[in-house]
């Protein structure tokens, strides 16, 4: 046998302080309130620091600080705007190897993923909308398209610091400035972006972080001072906060779950296919809104295709995130755990098979192994409801059509996979399926310049490439 | 002697419906399967496993129109013991030389347990009639290899001669009698990952012992990808007749790093039971020096200059 021995990536090279405050015009405060956070680690139950939890007269401070210094940075040229946000993209990638250690201590996920995907995301996302800024003339929105005040955005513990980047860029190129809410489990990437910004001179209060949870969310979306709220997150979060902002003239984009359908055809290639559906579901986990959660393969291939996917499941390493030779971290919260086992076990119980391949569980800390289920039905809850993590639902179908009459059927629509060898079937398939991504033997591949979003209810508006400026524009 | 699927080649056309119904390869996801896989990180004890074990799957090549006997003894020399100053150092798995070579590396490895392979059948272009290519084989075998390096037809390959390929491997394996064979597919020619697929799958019905990537005359040479594609078929062609191939990268591996991917693809495609040098070689000549290099490295702590290594 051949044993890779440990080869974990050291931490040394982060400096996490104790505790933290709120970033609010360029400075850290205190928050008002007496209540702090502990966010630990999910791979160890570690507590890593202790952070603020911002109150209302906090989030209030915040958006009042984003709305002093809208005026100048929304008159500023679009080239001088470039230079701060092309700037911050270099320190990003020079602090890469710190920021992506920080990522999987808090996050959990592999520091494969943070360090070769994660980051390098990052960082593109800055660099491709440093580039808009003094182009929006062009952009297709109007000659002097103008930006709309002050964005709160508030965003997951999935993709923390990603999730910022796709939020953050956008806005800053547009001339807006930014209330941010990191979410409550994985604040700590966004507290170290802030050291960013002031390490490129970013000008106080164009971007402000408050961390805090559900509450802090929801007073940043209905001050009367924020102009646009951007979300990403769960459905039933984000229909609260389209009800609350309904009659207001506040912009809204959400971006929420989804309950995505990878489709192998036939003729797929099997190797690549077993790759992309791995890909597809057990990447950071399952925490993924457009993990390819269900996959749909052809009757007539079905018993290889699991057969090769289980075999391809046995080889999956799961352990310390830090690791450089892990692919499946850990869950991100002992709350998120507790969920997938729910969703597991209504599996079982509704008739589905489950399986796992042998893999040791790591003592300490929230972990749950690779799971497929077989037998799966369309009126399982496992095939309907968002399970985010790393639980995947195969069913099968017979004919084309009826491949995407299921991959259809479901209240979502963010992303779908289509697996052929024919292009012309690709293509068929592509055009009828409901869903703003689709992806075509690859899966949970992004660009910035490629633009990101949901149908039904996943959400609405786009993140990412030119569309994703109209989101933080007056159009 | 029947191979098993022996059946799907009666004709070119029943050969033909075969090859090409395997599945396809994506060619972009295979790649993004083969990088992932390099970035793996293998270090201390796992490193030094790797080592020892690259060293025994090495098969020293020599393959110039100037070889000569005093050459191929010396790299003998060194394939019995490749550091004359560490005697915990394995002896590689076997040398590789033309055939008129191969008597003279025969007596210069005796009692060794090093192998003797030859490359055979109008090596490296295989331009020749099936006599030659037949001839050449018998007498390597006669000089004593235990191992034959064919290459396959791939004019014949490509022109869609499915069968043509097929006979003339089975005639070289009939020749071989007991003899090993590995059939180089020479992946450099045939460009596609899906021709790589097929022609890997040819090799092992018509009874191929191991499949081999490339003579090394050709760019490019191995690479992960297509070794990646190899390892696949192998894989899939026991589960679908129980008998193992085993797999030959050769040209282009010159570091210990280059080696170690090679081996976790192994290890994470084929499976474990290939991490034997009966059942995956590495093709190189320069690699040794750097597996000894990073030997050495690791039981020291400090790097040797070039010269502390032998060039033979």
């Amino acid at each position: 046998m051949f044993e890779y021995a440990p080869a974990p990536e050291s931490r040394d090279i982060v400096d996490i302080r104790p505790s933290y405050g709120l970033f609010i015009n360029g400075e850290w405060v205190e928050p008002q309130g007496e209540e702090r956070h502990k966010t630990v680690n999910p791979a160890t139950e570690e507590v890593l620091a202790e952070v603020a939890w911002a109150g209302e007269a906090d989030v209030d401070r915040a958006v009042q600080a984003a709305a002093k210094a809208f005026p100048a940075w929304s008159g500023m040229p679009g080239a001088e705007r470039a230079k701060y946000l092309f700037r911050i993209a270099r320190i990003i990638q020079e602090r890469a190897r710190e920021l992506a250690v920080l990522e999987t201590l808090d996050n959990g996920k592999p520091i494969r993923e943070s360090r070769d995907v994660d980051l390098p995301l990052v960082a593109a996302h800055f660099f491709y909308y440093a580039g808009w800024a003094d182009k929006l003339a062009y952009a297709g929105f109007g000659e002097n398209p103008r930006p709309l005040g002050v964005a709160g955005q508030v965003i997951p513990w999935n993709f923390p610091l990603l999730m910022l980047a796709w939020k953050i860029a956008p806005a800053l190129a547009c001339g807006n400035t930014v209330v941010l809410k990191p979410a409550e489990t994985t604040p700590l990437t966004a507290l170290a972006f802030a050291e960013i910004c002031r390490q490129a001179d970013l000008p106080p209060g164009v971007v402000n972080i408050v961390t805090g949870a559900g509450e802090t969310g929801a007073a940043l979306v209905a001050h009367p001072g924020v102009d646009k709220v951007a979300f990403t997150g769960s459905t039933e979060v984000g229909r609260h906060i389209a009800r609350s902002l309904a009659g207001t003239r506040k912009k809204l984009t959400l971006e929420l779950g989804g309950k995505a359908a990878n489709i192998v055809f036939e003729d797929a290639p099997i190797d690549q296919a077993v790759e992309g559906v791995v890909n597809g579901i057990f990447f950071n986990q399952g925490h993924v809104c457009c993990a390819g959660s269900r996959l749909l393969v052809q009757e007539s291939v079905a018993a290889d295709l699991l057969e090769a996917l289980k075999r391809r499941l046995g080889t999956l390493r799961l352990g310390d995130p830090l690791d450089k030779n892990t692919d499946i971290g850990a869950i991100n919260s002992a709350e998120q755990l507790a969920k997938i086992r729910e969703l597991s076990e209504a599996g079982e119980a509704e008739g589905a098979e489950r399986w796992s391949p042998s893999c040791p569980i790591p003592d300490r800390g929230y972990w749950f192994p690779p799971t497929l289920f077989t037998g799966v039905a369309q009126s399982h809850r496992i095939a309907r409801e968002e399970i985010f993590g790393p639980v995947l639902s195969v069913l099968t179908f017979r004919t084309p059509a009826e491949a995407v009459e299921k991959a259809n059927n479901t209240p979502y629509g963010l992303s779908a996979g289509v697996w052929t060898e024919k292009g012309s079937l690709m293509l068929w398939a592509a055009s009828r399926l409901r869903a703003g991504v689709v992806w075509s033997n690859t899966f949970n591949r992004f660009d910035p310049a490629s633009p990101f979003g949901g149908f039904k209810e996943s959400g609405y508006g786009r993140e990412g490439g030119r569309h994703g400026l109209e989101a933080y524009l007056a159009v | 002697m029947t191979t098993p699927l022996a059946e799907v080649a009666s004709s070119n056309s029943t050969l033909r419906a075969f090859l090409h119904g395997l599945p396809g390869v994506d060619r972009v996801g295979a790649d993004a399967r083969a990088a992932m896989l390099g970035t793996r990180s293998i270090k201390t004890t796992a490193k030094k496993q790797a080592v020892d074990m690259a060293i025994g799957m090495v098969d020293l090549t020599t393959l110039e129109g100037a070889d000569t006997p005093g050459k191929v003894r010396a790299m003998c020399a060194k394939a019995m013991r490749p550091d004359p100053g560490d005697a915990s150092v394995p002896p590689v798995a076997a040398v590789c030389v033309y055939p008129d070579l191969v008597a003279t590396a025969v007596s210069a490895l005796t009692g060794s347990g090093v192998k003797v392979a030859s490359v055979a059948t109008s090596f490296p272009s295989g331009r020749s009639s099936l006599e030659v290519k037949v001839t050449e084989t018998s007498l390597a075998v006669a000089a004593g290899a235990s191992e034959i390096d064919m290459v396959i037809d791939r004019g014949a390959f490509l022109a869609g001669d499915y069968l043509k390929v097929y006979e003339e491997i089975v005639a070289i394996k009939k020749a071989c009698g007991d003899t090993h064979l590995k059939v180089i597919l020479e992946t450099g020619e045939l460009a596609t990952y899906d021709n790589v697929r097929r022609a890997s799958w040819l090799a092992m019905i018509a009874g191929g012992d191991f499949i081999k990537t490339s003579t090394g005359k050709v760019s490019p040479a191995a690479t992960l990808p297509v070794t990646l594609v190899m390892l696949e078929a192998v894989r899939d062609f026991r589960a679908a007749t129980g008998r193992q191939v085993g797999v030959k990268p050769a040209g282009g591996i010159r570091t210990t790093k280059d080696a170690i991917k090679y081996l976790v693809l192994v290890n994470e495609t084929a499976g474990p039971d290939w991490l034997h040098p009966d059942w995956f070689r590495l093709g190189a000549s320069s690699l040794l020096n750097d597996l000894l290099m990073q030997r050495q490295k690791m039981a020291t702590g400090r790097y040797a200059g070039p010269d502390y290594f032998t060039l033979d």
